[in-house]
C-alpha cells in the first residue's frame, strides 16, 4: 500500500492538467494511465521510436501537451505510471477510496500489482464512444469513429480505402480529416442533425460566446472543413447510415434522409459503396470507478461535481468528460481546478491563479450548445429491426431483448440482462447499455444499472488472487 | 383498491413460487415488489439447488422435497411457457465436494456419512475418479464426494418463469409498489397499505428476502432476518471445462457458521452461457453493498486451489447481494400467530432458489388447511430457537 498526496487516474487533458496543478500547489502526485503513453484519446500518438507515420498534423494544442508532459515527466515530485489499469477501487467510510492497479502490458503474464491510498483522488477517466446500432453494424469494416481516429493518430493506418464517416457531432470532422491524412478516400460525412437544428443549437445569443473562443473553435472546425472541401468530400446533414451491407465485410451502406427526431424518411435510401464505415454518436462518461468510489451521478449519467470539481465523496474530485461531455478545453480547465482543489484537500496551500470557475462555466456553456445541436434523438430506434444485433459481445438482437421483456414482464434491467444476456459480455454493456434502455418501451425501475462495474476492466484471476489465509 | 385472497410481498424466487402454488390452488393472488421482479437476492446468486451442503434435519428435508419439485417444475414450466420463454438452464449436473487436506477429508467423509443416513445420495469417490469427473481439478485431492442430487438453474429466469406462470393463471404482479404498513381490523391483518394505495387480502405473505424484517416491522411484528452479504465472480466465456458444481469442503462449514466476519470458500461451476461462476463469500455487514478487492482476491485464490487453470482466465464481472439470514439457519415458513392473517416465507439464506418450491408447497398446504408433505413445525416463527428474537 502506498500513500500519496494526490492520485490522478487518467492522463488525458483533464488528468494532465490536474496533475500539473496539484504539483504547482506542492502536492506529491502519482498519475496513472492505462495506455503506453500519456495524452489520452485527444492527444493519442505513437509511442516513441515507433515506425508509424508522423501524425502531428492531426494534433491540436500539441505544444500545450508537450509542455504539460515535460513538466510532469521531468518532475521528481510526480510519478507518471503508464500501462496502469485500475481494476478496482475500494470505498472507505471516510475519505477517498483505496485504488488497485495492475501495471504492465495487458497481454503480458506479469503485471505488477500496485495499491494506492491517496489523500485526495482525481478521477479523469474520460469517456467511451456511443454508437447507435443499425442493421449490419456488426459486420467487419464497421468501426467506431474513435477507433478510426485512434488508428490514424496512433498507428498512421487507415481503417479502409474508401470510408464513410457517419453519426453526429463535430468529432466526425477530425475523424474524416484524419482518414484523409493517412491516405483513405472519404466517401462522405453524414451528420444526423439537420442544418436547422445545428444552427438553432449553436447560434442563439452568439454574443455570449467570447470572440476568442468563437474564433478558436471556428478556426479548428474551419480547418477540417477546408480539408474536406479540398478533397471534395460531401458533407450531408439530416441523414444517417441506416444499414450496412456485405457478406464477410461491409461493401456498401444505405444512407437515408431522417426527420428532426431521426426517423428515417421512407424512400430516401441511397446505396454508397465503401469498404469501411466509421460511426460515432457522441460519448458516454466512463464512470465505473466513480460509481465504485460512491460518487453520486447526475441524471444524464455523468459524475456530479460542484464548482470546485468536488464529487459527493470527500476527497474525491472529477474532471473532464466524466463530468459531462465537453471537449478538451473544458477538460483542461476542469482538470486544473480539480488538481488545485485536490492538493488543498491533501494539505497543501493552493498557489497560483484563482480557481478558474468562470473559465469552466464558459466552456460548459459551449458544450451545452453542442448538445443542443447534436444530441441523440429518439427516432433512431425505428431504424433498428428485430434482427438487428444490439449487444455484439453476446450477439443479442433487438427482437430478443424485446421478446424477453414481453415474456417476463419485468420492469428491471437486471432481470432483463439475465434473461436475454444483453450487456453480459466482455464490454459489460459499455457499448449497448444506453442503447438497450432507449429501445425498451417503458421506463425501467433500475435504469442506468449497467454502468455499475465493480471490476472495472477484465483481469486474470491469477493477477488479483490472494493466498488463502487459514 | 383491489381485493385478493392473498397478497405476497416480494417478487423474488420465493414470492414467485408461492404465488404460483397458491394461484394453482384456487386463491386469488397479488404479488407486490417495491422494485423490479427478480431484482434482489434472486438475481444475485448462482442458482443453487443443493443437498450437498445440508446435514440431516429440517433444512435437508425441505431441500429433498424441493429438489424433487424442481425437476418437475423445470419440465412443467418449459412446456407451459413454450420455447419463446428464456431458457431456465436447469441442469441436474451434480455436485462434487473436494477436500484438499487430511483434516478436511475426515470431516467431509463423516458429514457425507450422516447425510447418507438421512437418505441423501452422497458417494465418496477416489482421487482418480474425481479426476475423471473433473479433468482440470487440482491433483491435491484428499477426499471427494459426489452428490448427484445437486442441480443448477438460472435464478432470474426461474423467478420470471414462476411469475409468468402465476400470471397466466390469474395472479397479478405489481412492480414498483412499496408496502408502507398493514391494514388491521379486529386484531387481524386484512391487507397492506402501499405507495399505490391499499391492497386488501385475507392473507399477507412476507417473502421479501433480506428485507423481510423491515416489511414485518412495518406490519408491527419482529422478524429476525438479517442480510448476509455475498460476492460472486464471473469469468469470460470459454469452452466448458468444469462439469459439476465443485466446492471445497470448507463450504459446508461456512454455510453453517454464524460468524459476522468475512468467510470465503470455493464454489466453482460453469454456466450454460460458457462463463464460470466463482463464489462464495459470507459476511454480515448490514446492507453495505460495496464489492472489495480483498474479497475478490480471496475468492480468486481459493478457486485456483481447486482449478489451477483458472489463474489465466479473465474475470470480467463481480456482483454482490444479500442473503436473508436467520440466526438458527432455518427459513421461517408459515402463519404468524402473533398477527392473524400474516404469513412468512423467508429467511432461506443462500438456499432460497433451491428451497422455493418446497416452501411454496408448505404454504399452499397450510393455507388450504391440508397436511403438508413434510412437517411444518420446524419452520414456524414460534419455534423455540427464535424465541429471543421474536418476542418483546
Amino acid at each position: 500500500m502506498r500513500s500519496v498526496d494526490v492520485l490522478v487516474i487518467g492522463a488525458g487533458p483533464a488528468g494532465l492538467a490536474a496533475a500539473h496543478a496539484a504539483r504547482r500547489a506542492g502536492a506529491r502526485v502519482v498519475l496513472l494511465d492505462a495506455s503506453a503513453v500519456v495524452g489520452g484519446q485527444f492527444w493519442r500518438h505513437p509511442p516513441a521510436g515507433s515506425s508509424a507515420a508522423d501524425s502531428l498534423a492531426l494534433q491540436h494544442k500539441w505544444d500545450g501537451f508537450t509542455a504539460l508532459r515535460a513538466a510532469l515527466t521531468e518532475d521528481p515530485g510526480c510519478e507518471v505510471v503508464t500501462g496502469a489499469q485500475v481494476w478496482a477501487v475500494d470505498r472507505r467510510d471516510a475519505g477517498p477510496p483505496v485504488v488497485h492497479a495492475l501495471v504492465g502490458p495487458a497481454d503480458g503474464g506479469d503485471r505488477r500489482r500496485r495499491v494506492f491510498e491517496p489523500r485526495a483522488l482525481v478521477l479523469a477517466t474520460g469517456a467511451h464512444e456511443r454508437t447507435l446500432p443499425f442493421p449490419g453494424w456488426d459486420l467487419p469494416g464497421v468501426c467506431t469513429a474513435g477507433a478510426a481516429q485512434a488508428m490514424a493518430k496512433g498507428e498512421g493506418v487507415a481503417v479502409g480505402r474508401r470510408v464513410l464517416v457517419a453519426g453526429t457531432g463535430p468529432f466526425l470532422l477530425p475523424v474524416a480529416a484524419g482518414l484523409i491524412h493517412v491516405g483513405a478516400t472519404v466517401a462522405g460525412v453524414v451528420e444526423a442533425s439537420s442544418r436547422r437544428r445545428i444552427a438553432r443549437g449553436w447560434l442563439p445569443r452568439p454574443h455570449r460566446m467570447r470572440p476568442k473562443d468563437l474564433l478558436a473553435k471556428s478556426a479548428e472546425l474551419g480547418g477540417y472543413v477546408r480539408t474536406l472541401a479540398a478533397h471534395r468530400v460531401p458533407y450531408r446533414t439530416g441523414a444517417a447510415v441506416v444499414a450496412a451491407h456485405g457478406e464477410d465485410r461491409v461493401t456498401a451502406v444505405t444512407v437515408a434522409r431522417i426527420t428532426e427526431d431521426w426517423t428515417p424518411v421512407p424512400g430516401t435510401g441511397r446505396r454508397v459503396e465503401v469498404d469501411a464505415v466509421c460511426v460515432g454518436h457522441g460519448f458516454v462518461p466512463r464512470t465505473e470507478l466513480a460509481i465504485s468510489a460512491g460518487c453520486a451521478l447526475a441524471a444524464d449519467g455523468s459524475v456530479r461535481v460542484d464548482d470546485g470539481q468536488r464529487t459527493s465523496v470527500p476527497g474525491v474530485y472529477a474532471a473532464g468528460e466524466i463530468t459531462g461531455i465537453g471537449g478538451a478545453d473544458l477538460a483542461l480547465a476542469e482538470g486544473a481546478a480539480a488538481g488545485r482543489a485536490a492538493a488543498g484537500a491533501a494539505g497543501q496551500t493552493a498557489v497560483g491563479g484563482a480557481v478558474s470557475t468562470a473559465e469552466v462555466a464558459r466552456h460548459r456553456a459551449f458544450a451545452a450548445r453542442m448538445h443542443r445541436a447534436h444530441g441523440i434523438r429518439p427516432g433512431w430506434t425505428s431504424w433498428v429491426g428485430d434482427s438487428t444485433v444490439v449487444c455484439r459481445c453476446e450477439e443479442v438482437t433487438a427482437g430478443q431483448v424485446r421478446a424477453a421483456l414481453a415474456e417476463t414482464g419485468t420492469c428491471g434491467l437486471r432481470s432483463l440482462k439475465l434473461s436475454s444476456r444483453v450487456g453480459l459480455g466482455m464490454c459489460q454493456g459499455r457499448t449497448c447499455g444506453r442503447n438497450v434502455e432507449d429501445l425498451l418501451p417503458g421506463p425501467l425501475l433500475d435504469a442506468g444499472r449497467m454502468a455499475n462495474r465493480p471490476i472495472a476492466v477484465p483481469v486474470r484471476l491469477g493477477e488479483i488472487a490472494t493466498t488463502p489465509t487459514e | 383498491m383491489r381485493s385478493s385472497d392473498v397478497v405476497i410481498v416480494g417478487a423474488g424466487i420465493v414470492g414467485a413460487a408461492v404465488a404460483r402454488r397458491l394461484v394453482l390452488g384456487g386463491f386469488r393472488v397479488t404479488v407486490l415488489d417495491r422494485g423490479a421482479s427478480a431484482g434482489g437476492t434472486s438475481s444475485s446468486g448462482e442458482g443453487n439447488i443443493l443437498v450437498s451442503d445440508k446435514g440431516p434435519g429440517a433444512e435437508l428435508d425441505l431441500a429433498v422435497l424441493s429438489g424433487r419439485r424442481w425437476t418437475e417444475l423445470a419440465a412443467g414450466l418449459r412446456a407451459e411457457l413454450g420455447s419463446g420463454f428464456p431458457d431456465l438452464e436447469f441442469e441436474a449436473k451434480g455436485g462434487l465436494v473436494v477436500a484438499t487436506t487430511a483434516a478436511g477429508a475426515d470431516a467431509l467423509l463423516a458429514f457425507a456419512s450422516t447425510q447418507r443416513g438421512a437418505g441423501v445420495d452422497a458417494r465418496p469417490v477416489t482421487a482418480a475418479e474425481a479426476a475423471e469427473l473433473e479433468p482440470d481439478l487440482t491433483p491435491q485431492v484428499a477426499a471427494a464426494v459426489l452428490y448427484p442430487g445437486d442441480a443448477q438453474v438460472q435464478p432470474a429466469v426461474a423467478t420470471e418463469a414462476l411469475l409468468a406462470s402465476a400470471r397466466r393463471h390469474g395472479a397479478q404482479v405489481r412492480q414498483g409498489v412499496t408496502v408502507r404498513g398493514g391494514i388491521v381490523s379486529k386484531g387481524r391483518l386484512v391487507g397492506v397499505d402501499t405507495s399505490a394505495g391499499p391492497v386488501h387480502a385475507e392473507h399477507t405473505v412476507v417473502a421479501a428476502g433480506p428485507w423481510s424484517a423491515e416489511v414485518a416491522a412495518s406490519l408491527g411484528v419482529r422478524l429476525p432476518v438479517l442480510p448476509r452479504r455475498g460476492t460472486v465472480l464471473v469469468t469470460a466465456r470459454m469452452p466448458r471445462r468444469i462439469r459439476h458444481k465443485v466446492y471445497d469442503a470448507d463450504y459446508v462449514g461456512a454455510v453453517e457458521s454464524a460468524a459476522a466476519a468475512l468467510q470465503t470458500s470455493s464454489v466453482v461451476e460453469s454456466t450454460a452461457a460458457g462463463t464460470v461462476l466463482i463464489g462464495s463469500s459470507r459476511e454480515r455487514r448490514g446492507f453495505d453493498g460495496r464489492i472489495e478487492a480483498a474479497v475478490v482476491g480471496e475468492l480468486a485464490g481459493k478457486a485456483m486451489l481447486l482449478f489451477p487453470f483458472l489463474a489465466g482466465v479473465p474475470v470480467m464481472r463481480a456482483y454482490g447481494g444479500f442473503r436473508p439470514y436467520v440466526p438458527d439457519h432455518l427459513p421461517v415458513i408459515g402463519p404468524d400467530p402473533r398477527l392473524p392473517g400474516l404469513w412468512h416465507a423467508t429467511g432461506h439464506e443462500g438456499a432460497g432458489i433451491g428451497l422455493a418450491p418446497g416452501t411454496a408447497d408448505l404454504i399452499g398446504a397450510l393455507m388450504a388447511g391440508e397436511e403438508p408433505e413434510i412437517p411444518a413445525a420446524p419452520y414456524a416463527v414460534t419455534r423455540p430457537s427464535l424465541k429471543e428474537e421474536t418476542t418483546g
